[in-house]
């Protein structure tokens, strides 16, 4: 790991005056993917703005139907929240997915939406359950925050302060996970939210992305078999060690069904 | 740069290059060895130890992200007359461990199992394991354990 400067801010604004400053500066949240980047050497900030020390990224809020969750939030925090196992048992239970306990311990909702692994689970809850990214700059949708592979809508200088789901009518996600990792080689949150039907795929792309042809058969009618016969191309999905992209577009479809038939 | 916090309650602190990992200040300025570096890469959980009652991979983690926690490592689960934590005494009992490379790392995870799950399955055990790999027992003997201090707890 290269040597860098650490800060420490007590606040989002002190934190945003040290990523202005210039440099090479990143904020580290949980430090679970981070951290590693860094030992490889695919990353070398300049200044590394722990998040760790500021309050207002911390907690969670239930508003009506609505779940606020501050971007430093643990994924343990999240699987195991009164609140969030009521009114959202499908993000608990994909939050209690992630990786292994120690990785739940560290890891953050903020820190995951940011890196926008391809193979991570967050990204799937976001796009499937219409999550809104609240950043201290603006409020992001979720159709507009995912761009690519470790890209989003986040601008230079931008910090995600916390996210905001909106209780959904019925939702599932399901996991084909790498037995290895615990990163999705596919996983599907399928939702009826409050806005319609929402199919969200991870791990199968650069990127999370939606299936408008399921989206549209299970708002005409919600059953696993409303999806017979439709199927993602393969040609834009993922091809590696784990599974060719033939063997995810299949994948897709059976994962689907599952997340269906388990949020009936 | 200067880094504090309690280890096995003893506060202790030093100097640190920003970029020291939480399991270097361990092993190498407190000389607390029984810590260990598997994989160096958040895999493998050998460098499991609790950091404000929650299990981490200390290799995953920078010392200066534990400013002012309260760490537990293996050496600090013994009584001060070496009786040993029913944890420990579970995986002597059963017979959990075979190198023990595995071992510090796979007692304090599985502390922090019992701690979150009462009465847990061998199934429950086998999946929230999960970060923790040992390369020799099969496993078998080590859910043993795990079960029969969570019986005892
Ligand atoms: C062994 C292992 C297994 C894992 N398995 C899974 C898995 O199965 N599924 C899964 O989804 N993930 C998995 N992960 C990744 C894990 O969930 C990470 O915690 C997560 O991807 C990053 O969160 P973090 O808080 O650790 O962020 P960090 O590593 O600290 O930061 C990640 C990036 O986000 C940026 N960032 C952090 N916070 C903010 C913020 N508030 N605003 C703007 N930018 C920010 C940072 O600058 C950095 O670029 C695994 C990790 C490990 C080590
Ligand atoms: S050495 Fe830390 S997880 Fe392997
Ligand atoms: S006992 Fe040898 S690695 Fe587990």
């Amino acid at each position: 790991m290269h040597p860098f400067n650490y800060q420490n801010p007590k606040s989002v604004a002190e934190a945003a005056a040290f990523l202005a400053k210039g440099g090479d500066a990143k904020l580290l949240a949980g430090g679970q993917s981070l951290i590693a980047a860094m030992k490889l050497r695919l990353s070398a900030p300049t200044d590394l703005i722990d998040l760790s020390g500021i309050k207002e990224l911390a907690g969670m809020k239930t508003e009506g139907t609505v779940i606020t969750i501050g971007a430093m939030t643990r994924h343990a925090e999240v699987a195991r929240s009164k609140d969030v196992l009521a009114g959202i048992p499908a993000l608990a239970s994909l939050a209690g997915s992630i990786g292994d306990r120690m990785v739940r311990n560290m890891g953050t909702i903020g820190g995951a939406l940011a890196h926008n692994d391809p193979v991570a689970d967050y990204p799937a809850a976001v796009l499937g359950l219409n999550a809104t990214v609240n950043t201290n700059k603006r409020k992001i949708g979720a159709d507009a925050f995912f761009k690519d592979m470790f890209e989003t809508a986040l601008e230079a200088g931008e910090i995600i302060v916390s996210v905001s789901f909106p209780f959904p009518k019925r939702a599932a996600y399901v996991k084909f996970k790498n037995p290895a990792s615990r990163y999705a080689i596919v996983g599907v949150m399928a939702a009826e939210t409050a806005g319609g039907v929402r199919v969200a795929v991870t791990g199968a792309a650069s990127s999370v992305f939606r299936v408008a042809e399921m989206e549209t058969a299970l708002a005409a009618n919600w059953s696993p078999d409303s999806l017979a016969g439709i199927s993602v191309p393969a040609d834009e999905l993922n091809s590696d060690m784990h599974a060719s992209a033939e063997y995810r577009a299949h994948l897709i479809g059976v994962i689907a069904r599952r997340a269906v038939e388990a949020a009936r | 740069m200067k880094v504090s916090m309690t280890v096995n309650g003893k506060a202790v602190s030093a100097e640190v290059e920003t970029r020291t990992l939480l399991v270097t200040f361990i092993r190498e300025n407190l000389r607390l060895t029984g810590t260990h570096v598997g994989c160096d890469t958040g895999q493998c959980g050998a460098c499991t130890v609790h950091m404000n009652g929650r299990a981490v991979k200390s290799c995953n983690l920078l010392a200066l992200q534990a400013e002012g926690a309260d760490i537990v490592t293996i050496e600090g689960l013994a009584g001060a007359d070496g009786t040993l934590h029913p944890m420990q005494e579970a995986f002597r009992e059963h017979h959990g461990l075979q190198c023990g490379f595995c071992t510090p790392g796979m007692v304090m995870s599985a502390i922090d199992l019992v701690n979150n799950h009462s009465d847990p399955s061998e199934e429950t055990i086998r999946a929230e394991l999960d970060g923790n790999l040992c390369r020799c027992t099969g496993y078998h003997n080590i859910v043993k354990a795990v079960m029969a201090a969570a019986a005892n707890s």
